[in-house]
């Protein structure tokens, strides 16, 4: 499979008065065509702004400060800003979190699709008109002709997303970054864009790069998952070896703390103690340490390089280590 | 303490929200709870869940009187407490407590956590002076929070502790019963099981009952002895936590159940999804029978002309749904 994005030793901070806060330190992925990968983390891992290097859409005071980002052969970290406008909405579609904030409530839901269509492909208005409607129509909302005229406060937050969906995707882009597309939006809703989602991917090949907390939805959607943790990767893999063999403590823990639909008795969650920690001095060594039920001398110290596991499958951790005591993953 | 023992008992409540459409408007009513009827027994967790908009919210505060009730009949501990008056009612808020959605707004900024938390104290003369204080660093204490805490203001704390804060808030006053609105939605998937576990260890330390409300139905399951699923306005079934996942009878139910994304690639594979077609209508102009038909794969002609009634289809087991008839 050919990769359709790469993103190499990727590290973005941004540079605030009370000093530099590192939110993403040297990520490596790549996402084939049509494939779809998840990134999974608790908020402030650093998730989101990787999507925002990736699209070059950092403002003062974040920066990328290290790395490439090659989407279909193009370097995007230094690309000039006129240059990088045709990519995004063109070949990049980016869905973001809040529907509810981020449309504009003072144009029609149709000017706003219309607007990229205009700006990218050589259409007129007739034109953009008529395709608008027929995205409308594939991300299923009803009676697209009417709606198309219609404000953002006269759609529900479903529809909302939709929309968003259909803007993202009416230039046909070859990759799709959806930054927690369905947080805001309710199970059944969550489930009708999830089938969406699955569908554009196998139909029009798109390649999509999900983005999320929540691990239900990427074992539906994705063939690959890279869990980060204070803006590092801890481990990534194909999705069964991430779900069926997790290898780093902060990969099992997220696993034990969600409850199991599907059991008869009830079980005690397991937490991971602790809190999340602050970016802006993180001590030195593997930043899980501090919550880690397993930490060695070292981890405090030294931070751990990615082992190779499996074809796919890395891990960041000490435990790896040939020479480290042998832990198993409780439950 | 016995767990047939009924602490809360709701019958038919209705709860309406007039709403003015502009100066020459006509008035619209929001028809936010409509006949809702449930016990919750002493130490117990009733689930309540829905679709944004249900009013599974509206509930909540309207059992603890925060609304008052448009019709129908709320007991507590054997209390009528439908038609008491507010200064009637402080004596009872003694007892009954709510934990709000969102840790950000529900604290005040201004207020130091010891202030946010001995405040229900000292409103009800409980304590005073020095023992406040105590009392307070003890409650933070029982939350898993240090007792350093208590002249740090909220801004200083993240979500997980400040839900933390809002539980101690409420268990100040000792109370029997507590609404968990949606205590969980807000925080990061490995704090929602740390609060999760503290509000299951505090039930059965205090032997407090909970009302919660949630929209993620894997929580609400293994926290929950019986759950309520509601639909714009209706409570459309009710059953004992596992039988609901393992029977669940009314098709919203199955519905909502096959959306749960789970965790586990091979069944997510072979998942048969029922998907909801559309949106939840407007609760200002129900659709008349059923409000589930306009969505329903299985309506018949009757649904549309007869609100189905609560039936008893198990030992603890109810549902709404002409199917079921």
């Amino acid at each position: 499979m050919k990769n359709i994005l790469e993103v190499k030793n990727l590290s973005t901070s941004f540079f605030t008065h009370a000093g530099e806060v590192k939110a993403v330190k040297d990520i490596s992925f790549n996402v084939g065509i049509g494939e779809a990968i998840g990134i999974v983390g608790e908020s402030g891992s650093g998730k989101s702004v990787t999507s925002l290097s990736i699209m070059n859409l950092l403002s003062f005071p974040g920066k990328v400060i290290n790395g490439s980002v090659c989407f279909a052969g193009t370097e995007l970290t230094n690309l000039k800003e006129k240059k990088m406008q045709l990519v995004r909405g063109n070949e990049i579609g980016m869905i973001f979190q809040d529907p509810m904030t981020s449309l504009n409530p003072v144009y029609t839901v149709g000017n706003q699709i219309m607007e990229s269509l205009l700006r990218h492909q050589k259409l007129n208005r007739g034109e953009a008109r008529k395709k608008a409607i027929e995205m409308l129509s594939l991300v299923g909302i009803p009676g697209p002709e009417n709606r198309l005229n219609q404000y953002p406060h006269e759609f529900s937050g479903g529809m909302r997303q939709r929309v968003m969906i259909a803007m993202a995707l009416c230039c046909k882009p070859k990759l799709l970054i959806a930054d927690e597309p369905t947080t805001a939006l309710d199970v059944t809703i969550q489930a009708q864009i999830i089938e969406l989602l699955k569908d554009l991917k196998d139909k029009i090949n798109t390649s999509i790069i999900l983005i999320t907390h929540d691990l239900g939805v990427v074992a539906e959607l994705c063939s690959r998952v890279i869990v980060m943790y204070a803006g590092s990767v801890v481990e990534k893999g194909t999705t069964r070896d991430v779900f069926y063999n997790p290898r780093h403590p902060y990969t099992w823990g997220l696993l034990k703390s969600i409850p199991i639909v599907n059991a008869d008795h009830k079980e005690r969650l397991i937490p991971i103690d602790g809190q999340p920690p602050d970016l802006l001095n993180t001590p030195p060594g593997c930043p899980f340490c501090p919550r880690c039920d397993h930490a060695m001398q070292i981890c405090a110290q030294t931070q751990p390089p990615l082992s190779q596991l499996g074809e796919q499958h890395l891990a960041a951790c000490w435990l790896l280590h040939p020479g480290a005591p042998r832990v198993e993953r409780g439950r | 303490m016995g767990k047939d023992h009924i602490l809360l008992k709701t019958d038919g409540l209705v709860k309406h929200f007039e709403l003015n459409q502009g100066f020459f408007g006509r008035k619209a009513i929001v028809q936010a709870v409509d006949d809702v009827s449930f016990h919750i027994c002493r130490g117990e967790t009733l689930g309540l869940v829905g679709e944004s908009g249900c009013g599974k919210t509206t509930v909540g505060r309207t059992v603890i009187k925060l609304y008052e009730p448009t019709a129908g009949k709320i007991v507590f501990d054997g209390q009528d407490i439908t038609g008491l008056k507010e200064k009637e009612m402080l004596a009872l808020r003694k007892r009954m407590q709510i934990i709000f959605q969102d840790p950000y707004a529900s604290l005040n900024a201004r207020m130091t956590v010891g202030d946010i938390v001995s405040e229900p104290l000292d409103i009800h003369g409980l304590a005073r002076g020095p023992k406040l204080r105590e009392q307070a660093m003890e409650l933070l204490q029982k939350v898993g929070m240090s007792p350093d805490h208590i002249n740090r203001y909220p801004h200083e704390f993240s979500g997980g502790q400040r839900q933390r804060i809002g539980i101690a808030r409420a268990l100040a006053v000792n109370p029997d019963f507590i609404v968990c609105d949606e205590p969980i939605s807000a925080l990061d998937v490995s704090i929602q099981a740390q609060v999760v576990n503290l509000l299951e260890d505090l039930q059965h330390e205090m032997g407090l009952t909970y009302l919660f409300i949630a929209h993620d139905l894997s929580m609400v399951k293994h926290i929950s002895n019986r759950i309520g699923v509601m639909y714009l306005g209706k409570l459309v079934e009710l059953a004992e936590s596992s039988e609901l996942y393992k029977r669940p009878l009314h098709p919203y139910t199955r519905a909502l159940l096959s959306a749960i994304p789970v965790p586990d690639p091979d069944i997510a594979e072979h998942k048969q999804r029922v998907i909801l077609k559309g949106d939840v209508p407007s609760p200002i102009n129900p659709p008349a029978g059923c409000r589930f038909r306009t969505r329903c794969q299985y309506a018949l002609d009757i649904c549309s002309q007869l609100n189905p009634e609560m039936v008893q289809v198990g030992a603890q087991h109810m549902v709404a749904c002409h199917l079921m008839t």
